[in-house]
Formats: C-alpha cells, sequence, structure tokens
C-alpha cells in the first residue's frame, strides 16, 4: 500500500459497541458470546442473534483466524484485498487484508489481527497474513 | 382465489438510459401511465400502488398526489432491486382479498443524469447497524460480490470462463434490443480479457448503471378478461431474506433457495417446466448462484449449467433475460427486479423480439435478489403463466 494511502473515514460509534471501539483503540479485538448458547456473534449487539437471550458478555477475540474469502480491488481507496475473515471463536467478519502481496492469497490461509488507523476515529481491524 | 386471481395487464419499459431533463417524479409518472395505457385502463382505475424507496418523496402518498390516484391500497416493500417481484406478490394477495383492484407497481431513477450516486435508488443508510463495521474497508457492490464468487469457485471449481458465459449470452439478446445501452456481442475471450474491477470480477462480469424504469398493471380476472391483451397470471411467488446470522456466514447459497422453493410449491410446478427465465443479473455470479438456488441445477454445478450458450436463447436448455437484462439492457436505479418482471410478462405474451422469442412460451419466471449476496439480501421469485 501506498504511503499516500487516504485515511478511512472515523467508524459511527453506536452507544451498544462503544466497548469494541474503546478496545480496538488498546490494539484489542471484541467480539461478543451469549452465556446461553454460548456462541460468539459479530457485530455487536445486548442481545444474542442466534437465540435471543439478553445474557451475553464481551470476550477479547485470540485475534487468530483465517480466510473465508476476499477480491483484490485496485480502485478501491485504502484497502486492496476486502475479505471475510472466519475468527478461530468461529464468527466469519467483514475486514481487510493488510501487509500482503495479494496475488498470494488464497481462501483458508491463516491471518492475524492488526489496526489500520481512521481519519479522527478508533482504528479499524483489519488482518495479515499470519 | 390466490394465486390464480391477479392477472399482469399492463406493463412499460421507459425508453431512457440516462435521463436528462425528466424529474424522479415524472418518470415514475411515464412508466405507470405507459403501463395502464398497455393494460388499455385509464389512472382512475388504480385503487393500488406499490412501490419501493426510488419513489419520491414518501413514496405512495406522493405519487398517488402526482398521479391523481384515488387509493384504498398501498405497499413500499423495500428488498432492493427485488422489490417489484415482490410488490407482484403482494398485490395479487391484495387483489385476491379484495382490497383492492386494480394495482400499479413503478420502478424509476434518474441518478445518472442527475450524477448524484447513491447506489440503490432512494435508500439512505443512516443508522444501519452494521455499518461502522463495513464501510472503512470500502466495500462496493462489485467487490462484495468478487467475494461471494471467489467463494464459489474455492467449494466448486467454477470458472472465469463459466462467468462470462452469463454474459455472452446476455450480449446475444441485447443486439436485438435498440434500447440496451450494450449492443455488441461478446466472446468468452473478451471478458475473461477485460480490465479486474473486483477479482474475480472483470468490467464485462458487471452490469450496467443507467436511469429509466418501468411499471406493471395488476387486476382481478375479471378485469383481466375484459381487456384485449393476452392473459398472464401469477400462478406462484415467494420470498426470503438471508443475512449474515450473526457471523455464521454461508456465501455458497442465496435467499432464493427458499424464495424459489416457496414460489414452486405454490405454482405446483418444477424448473424443468420453465421455459424462459428472467434472472436478476448485477453480475454474472448472481445468475449461476440463482440458477443454483431455484433448483435448475444441483448447488455447485451453475457454472457448468451456463456455459457453452446455454442460457442463449433458440440455442441453450434455459433462455434468460432476453431483453439483454442488466449487463446489457439497463439497471435503473441499480434495482433491476422490474425488467426481470417485463420481460418474463413479453415472452408469456409472445411480444419479445422475434430473434428471442421462445416458442410458444407459457410458463415463466421472474427472479430477483436484491441488497448484497454477500450481506443481507432479500429474494422474490414470482412464477407467471400465459393462460
Amino acid at each position: 500500500m501506498s504511503k499516500n494511502t487516504p485515511l478511512p473515514a472515523a467508524p459511527e460509534i453506536w452507544p451498544e459497541a462503544q466497548p469494541y471501539w474503546d478496545a480496538a483503540g488498546e490494539g484489542r479485538l471484541m467480539v461478543m458470546r451469549c452465556l446461553s448458547c454460548e456462541q460468539h456473534y459479530v457485530h455487536p449487539r445486548p442481545f444474542c442473534p442466534h437465540c435471543g437471550s439478553d445474557r451475553t458478555e464481551w470476550r477479547e477475540a485470540v485475534g487468530t483466524g483465517t480466510i473465508y474469502t476476499f477480491t483484490i480491488t485496485a480502485r478501491a481507496p485504502v484497502f486492496h484485498a476486502p475479505a471475510m475473515v472466519q475468527l478461530d471463536e468461529g464468527p466469519i467478519m467483514m475486514t481487510a487484508i493488510v501487509d500482503c502481496d495479494p496475488e498470494a492469497l488464497s481462501i483458508g490461509q491463516p491471518v492475524t489481527v492488526t489496526f489500520h488507523p481512521t481519519d479522527g476515529g478508533p482504528p479499524l481491524p483489519v488482518f495479515k497474513p499470519a | 382465489m390466490y394465486p390464480t386471481d391477479a392477472h399482469i395487464v399492463g406493463i412499460f419499459e421507459h425508453p431512457v438510459r440516462k435521463a436528462e431533463g425528466i424529474s424522479l417524479a415524472q418518470l415514475h409518472a411515464d412508466v405507470a401511465r405507459g403501463a395502464v395505457e398497455d393494460a388499455g385502463l385509464s389512472l382512475s382505475d388504480i385503487d393500488g400502488y406499490f412501490c419501493a424507496a426510488d419513489a419520491p418523496g414518501i413514496g405512495a402518498m406522493t405519487m398517488a398526489q402526482y398521479l391523481g390516484l384515488d387509493l384504498r391500497y398501498t405497499d413500499s416493500t423495500e428488498t432492493g432491486g427485488s422489490s417489484y417481484i415482490g410488490h407482484v406478490h403482494h398485490a395479487a394477495l391484495a387483489i385476491a382479498a379484495g382490497k383492492c383492484d386494480v394495482a400499479l407497481v413503478t420502478c424509476a431513477d434518474n441518478q445518472v443524469a442527475s450524477r448524484k450516486f447513491i447506489g440503490l435508488g432512494g435508500v439512505d443508510w443512516r443508522g444501519a447497524p452494521e455499518q461502522p463495521f463495513e464501510d472503512g474497508y470500502y466495500f462496493g457492490p462489485a467487490a462484495l460480490y468478487g467475494m461471494v464468487a471467489q467463494r464459489h469457485m474455492h467449494e466448486f471449481g467454477t470458472t472465469s470462463e463459466q462467468l462470462a458465459w452469463v454474459k455472452v449470452a446476455a450480449s446475444h439478446h441485447a443486439q436485438h434490443n435498440p434500447n440496451a445501452m450494450l449492443r455488441d456481442v461478446v466472446t468468452v475471450e473478451d471478458v475473461v480479457s477485460s480490465p479486474l474491477v473486483a477479482a474475480p470480477l472483470r468490467r464485462l462480469d458487471c452490469c450496467v448503471m443507467s436511469d429509466g424504469g418501468g411499471a406493471i398493471v395488476l387486476s382481478r380476472p375479471e378485469i383481466a378478461k375484459s381487456l384485449k391483451r393476452p392473459l398472464v397470471r401469477l400462478r406462484g411467488a415467494g420470498e426470503a431474506v438471508k443475512h449474515n446470522s450473526g457471523g455464521r456466514v454461508d456465501l455458497t447459497y442465496s435467499a432464493g433457495r427458499e424464495s424459489g422453493r416457496a414460489a414452486f410449491a405454490e405454482a405446483g410446478v418444477t424448473p424443468a417446466d420453465i421455459q424462459y427465465a428472467s434472472l436478476y443479473d448485477s453480475f454474472t455470479i448472481t445468475v449461476i448462484m440463482q440458477i443454483e438456488d431455484l433448483g435448475f441445477c444441483e448447488k455447485g454445478q451453475g457454472g457448468r449449467f451456463v456455459a457453452d450458450g446455454n442460457l442463449i436463447s433458440g440455442v441453450g436448455k434455459l433462455p434468460f433475460n432476453t431483453d439483454g437484462g442488466g449487463l446489457c439492457n439497463n439497471h435503473p436505479g441499480n434495482r433491476g427486479g422490474m425488467t426481470k418482471v417485463l420481460e418474463a410478462v413479453r415472452q408469456l405474451r409472445g411480444e419479445a423480439h422475434p430473434a428471442v422469442q421462445v416458442p410458444d412460451c407459457s410458463l415463466s419466471v421472474a427472479h430477483g435478489t436484491g441488497g448484497s449476496l454477500a450481506g443481507y439480501h432479500g429474494s422474490a421469485t414470482a412464477i407467471l403463466e400465459r393462460v
């Protein structure tokens, strides 16, 4: 990626997602987990989309996963390898792969979370080849 | 009673592709008047109106005033580009329930001419809770569908050449449509050598962007039989929504699996009975996914199914999008569901271009997917029959 790449716009922070962005600012990726059905889920919300329970908690993700799918798009302003990554906790999230040779990416490839600055907001979780 | 009650009695497609000098309201009015005239009715006959977010202002009320409609039933269901196929379904239900006698559905957009590119015509994404977790990565539509295609290739061995055959077939049809934006016949080689947009999708895997629109008029069967147009009725319909399921993502299928199952069950027919298919073609992968999800072939075999000209009318086993579709003809408001219904009706009436008309076409499907296959989307399937 070129050094002149513009920064992504700061994400809008909904009150329910504040802990996610606070942690991102500290370089940690958070994921929510349901205490009733014991499943993790994205995106953050104070109830479980799998079983409807409101007994949920924030967990720090281990930060590793695998590429579920990706694309290569030279014309995108910042990230040239948008992707979906399956976290080791289970959920698949939209993100981007950075610090990589896009031509060498493959589905199933192990990746590790890192954070990309935004324009005046908390950083975005992105992934790099493990 | 439903589903054999409602007939499609009028259709109209706006010929414009870049709507300079026409307001959004006037585009909706143009297509409404065109479809009403096609039916042999007048605007005063309309008592039900169906529109999505591409309609100006607050939708049905705004257009009721502009058109001078006297309405007793309205529906502004919004499922992106598939909305209008859902509207056909809902109009049939309303007609069967006696809530209206003659229903109008409109779709129109002018964002190309106005240069106010907002993606899905009329949709405001403010407040969508997933946006902060997706916007920053700049997933445009091509990137989202590129990821779907990449996964399909990984799971099933689908190739770029197979994707290309979808565009090749669309271009063979578009050459006969004087209103189509892209009328040149292209080859598989042309498609796979066009510039990459979002790998593995290339420029010719992507639909056009256009203005324009279309409209549909439906009525009770007694009214339809009093008119002078060929009789086309809705035999079955289904709708479904699919989303990311809290992160349990499976991009190998779409909501079309459920909307198609419901529509075919209601119609009492199978994919093998279908003589013509209008299939949403935002990208070539969209068509392959839907062919599988509707049951025209096994999951994963869509690439093989479409290859070798199998979607070309008069050549292959499943003639599709004989107007050129979104890939070559038009895609007003980035909403292709309306035109899918229009061409299916033309085929059933025997009014498609003679070069692409399916002989004695009596059963067709119009299927749409609105939103994103990689995110949330709404599928709607309508099975239409010539009576």
